[in-house]
């Protein structure tokens, strides 16, 4: 990565964060953001918002009869110096700050958790290790909310890890302080039976960079709902997924991007393989660019491959503009499937069948991956993308 | 010497209502350094007989046998059949969207070789072979046929061809939608192939013109889903005067 070099000269202020502004996307929605679970109806499954989730695998986070037990999940945290790490109760001021629920299961998880983590990275810390937060799912359900913040200039990466098995429902809010720079992967190893539902809100200050990295394999209901807005002008958001669909699961990512601020930068690129009877991967793409947000330039891409009969992809961009004063917009989709003429063309110059799926799916990942920019990273996902070929081919 | 050797081939595919038969007897014997042209109308077979030697599954064999040096083909997969030394190019080849050209031509060098060819030397090895056909550099980073003109997707079959080196290759109406400038491009890589006398070739086309430069020994007519005449070069030149009607009277249901 590259070090520090957006740092204007001379700027000394930290500069203040401001609450994010709602889009008016949100119109689409059935109701309003709001902390409050009560704000929003039981949905019965055909409301824009829900319209793709199996409710009825969502374990009853969506209509009030998931209960937090026993311990659920356990969240462990392991911060390099100049990293803060707080366990804090439900008035701490710090908590919301970047973005409010927009659906009943993100407000049922902010009306219920009970203690949330704070991770704080001082201003002008430049983290030489990643922030690593594993997140174990021990049976259960529960409810979480998690805040990163990073002050002005400060430069972290966090991997957040889900495992084991769980239901939870939780909120995560990623604060970028003027010129900071965050990356965030965030990986969603969960085993078969567990259910995920989180909304990722990250606030962008001026000139900061924002990259996510969202990659899901495992769980039987996935659900993530990354968003971001812009404090300031001048902020970068690259917004990356990955995931691997097998038989019967069910993985939804739901994207917003809201340009709500002049001379801000969104890149948005998700790609996945499905395998496997009933797998089913859905992708929301929302990018907003608002009347004042002149000077924007954003893209959004996604790609999926089907390897085998019975998958279903369901993948739809959203671009809304409201200016013409703007760099670039654009965005694409795409959903091909790795056929038997392709597998006949691979294996007709001698290359075997499974080697064959190898090099398509890998060939597929391969430019994705290499935007991460962390290779340890980079490295655990080929490998892990090899293991979902391997396990059911 | 290499030697592949069809008998009485019969061969089938699913239709509506139930399987039909295309291939009725297929009697050919291809010799390594020997250029065999198969020439026919549209639905003769002959493209059924490229698909069927190379094992593509829509396909099924009936009755007979195709043996290469005494192995059983019809025994082996097509990754298999492409190892032991088969080769097609295709008349159609297919898109590999995400694998890039030379990932794909590594790939598949190393599945034939037994071995990962050593990086420097095949380096060297892709691009002389890739001036020769006339193909941009930045052709190697292309995904598989994704995108590709009706010509680039021919040389890059033929591409294929001399960097794998095989006992028999199968020319699948290589010459269709070819220009003349790139069908001479194409018969020159053909020829480079064939003049190591390493390879059986079995060329497979409508028409005579790709044999002004690629100059076979034998000449088979295949109609009716067998072949119905054959001889040297001279019957080329009969077919073109004449074409194929004395072949297809009453072999008209194809």
């Amino acid at each position: 990565m590259a070090e520090a070099q957006n740092i204007p000269a001379g700027s000394t202020t930290a500069g203040s964060i401001a609450v994010a502004a709602e889009s008016t996307v949100a119109t689409r929605m059935s109701a309003p953001p709001s902390f409050d679970v009560a704000d929003f109806p039981v949905p019965h499954g055909r409301e824009e918002e829900w319209r793709f989730t199996p409710l009825a695998r969502l374990r009853g986070l969506h209509d009030g009869t998931a209960i937090a037990s026993g311990e659920g999940v356990k969240v462990e945290i392991e911060a390099p110096e100049g990293v803060t790490v707080e366990t804090v109760g439900r008035d701490d001021q710090r908590l919301g700050k970047a973005g409010t629920p927009v659906d009943r299961v993100a407000a049922q998880a902010y009306t219920s958790f009970e203690k949330a983590s704070v991770v704080t990275v001082a201003k002008e810390a430049v983290l030489t290790e990643p922030i690593r937060i594993s997140v174990h799912g021990v049976g259960g359900v529960a409810f979480g909310h998690q805040v990163i913040e990073l002050g002005a200039f400060a430069e972290a990466v966090v991997v957040i890890d889900h495992t084991g098995d769980a239901v939870l429902a939780a909120n995560v809010d990623y604060v970028l302080g003027d010129g900071a720079k965050l990356t965030v992967v965030s990986v969603q190893d969960w085993d078969e039976n567990a259910v995920h539902v989180a909304q990722h809100n990250a606030l962008v200050g001026r000139d900061a960079s924002f990259k996510s990295v969202v990659v899901t394999f495992g769980g039987d209901v996935v659900r993530i709902h990354p968003r971001v807005s812009y404090a300031a002008p001048g902020g970068e958001a690259e917004l990356f997924g990955l995931y691997f669909t097998d038989a019967g699961q069910h993985q939804e990512h739901r994207l917003l991007v809201d340009h709500n601020t002049p001379h801000c930068k969104s890149n948005v690129a998700y790609k996945g393989a499905l395998q496997g009877q009933d797998a089913h991967a859905v992708w929301i793409g929302d990018v907003l660019i608002q009347a004042a947000a002149e000077g924007t330039d954003t893209y959004e891409l996604n790609r999926n491959l089907v390897l085998t009969d019975g998958a279903r992809v369901d993948s739809v961009p959203n671009l809304e503009i409201e200016t013409g004063e703007i760099a670039g917009a654009g965005h694409a989709s795409a959903t091909g499937r790795f056929d038997d003429e392709q597998l006949f063309y691979l294996m007709a110059r001698g290359i075997p069948e499974a080697e064959a799926r190898r090099l398509v799916v890998r060939g597929f990942f391969a430019e994705l991956v290499q935007q991460i920019g962390l290779p340890d990273v980079q490295e655990r996902l080929i490998a892990k993308i090899e293991a979902e070929l391997e396990a059911s081919v | 010497m290499a030697t592949l050797e069809i008998h009485d081939l019969h061969v089938s595919v699913e239709a509506e209502n139930g399987p039909r038969e295309i291939l009725k007897g297929v009697d050919l014997t291809i010799k390594q350094g020997e250029t065999h042209a198969v020439m026919g109308p549209n639905g003769s077979g002959k493209s059924t007989l490229a698909y069927s030697l190379a094992g593509h599954p829509k396909y099924t064999v009936t009755g007979g046998t195709v043996t290469l040096d005494g192995e059983d083909v019809l025994e082996m997969s097509v990754d298999e059949r492409a190892r032991a030394g088969v080769f097609l190019a295709m008349q159609y080849p297919v898109e590999v969207p995400g694998v890039s050209v030379s990932n794909f031509l590594r790939t598949s060098a190393t599945a034939v070789r037994g071995e990962a060819p050593k990086l420097r030397t095949w380096v060297k090895e892709v691009k002389s072979a890739m001036e020769q056909l006339q193909m941009d550099p930045a052709f190697a980073e292309r995904n598989v046929n994704e995108g590709f003109s009706g010509g680039e997707k021919k040389r890059h079959e033929i591409l294929q061809l001399e960097l794998l080196k095989p006992r028999i290759a199968i020319l699948d109406e290589t010459d269709s939608g070819l220009d003349v400038d790139a069908l001479r491009i194409v018969s020159e890589g053909v020829n480079r192939v064939r003049e190591t006398g390493e390879v059986g070739t079995l060329l497979i086309t409508h028409y005579t013109r790709i044999l002004r430069y690629i100059k076979p020994d034998f000449v088979h007519v295949f109609a009716n889903g067998r072949i119905a005449e054959s001889g040297g070069a001279e019957l080329a030149d009969q077919l073109e005067n004449e074409g194929y009607d004395k072949y297809v009277k009453g072999g008209a249901s194809a």
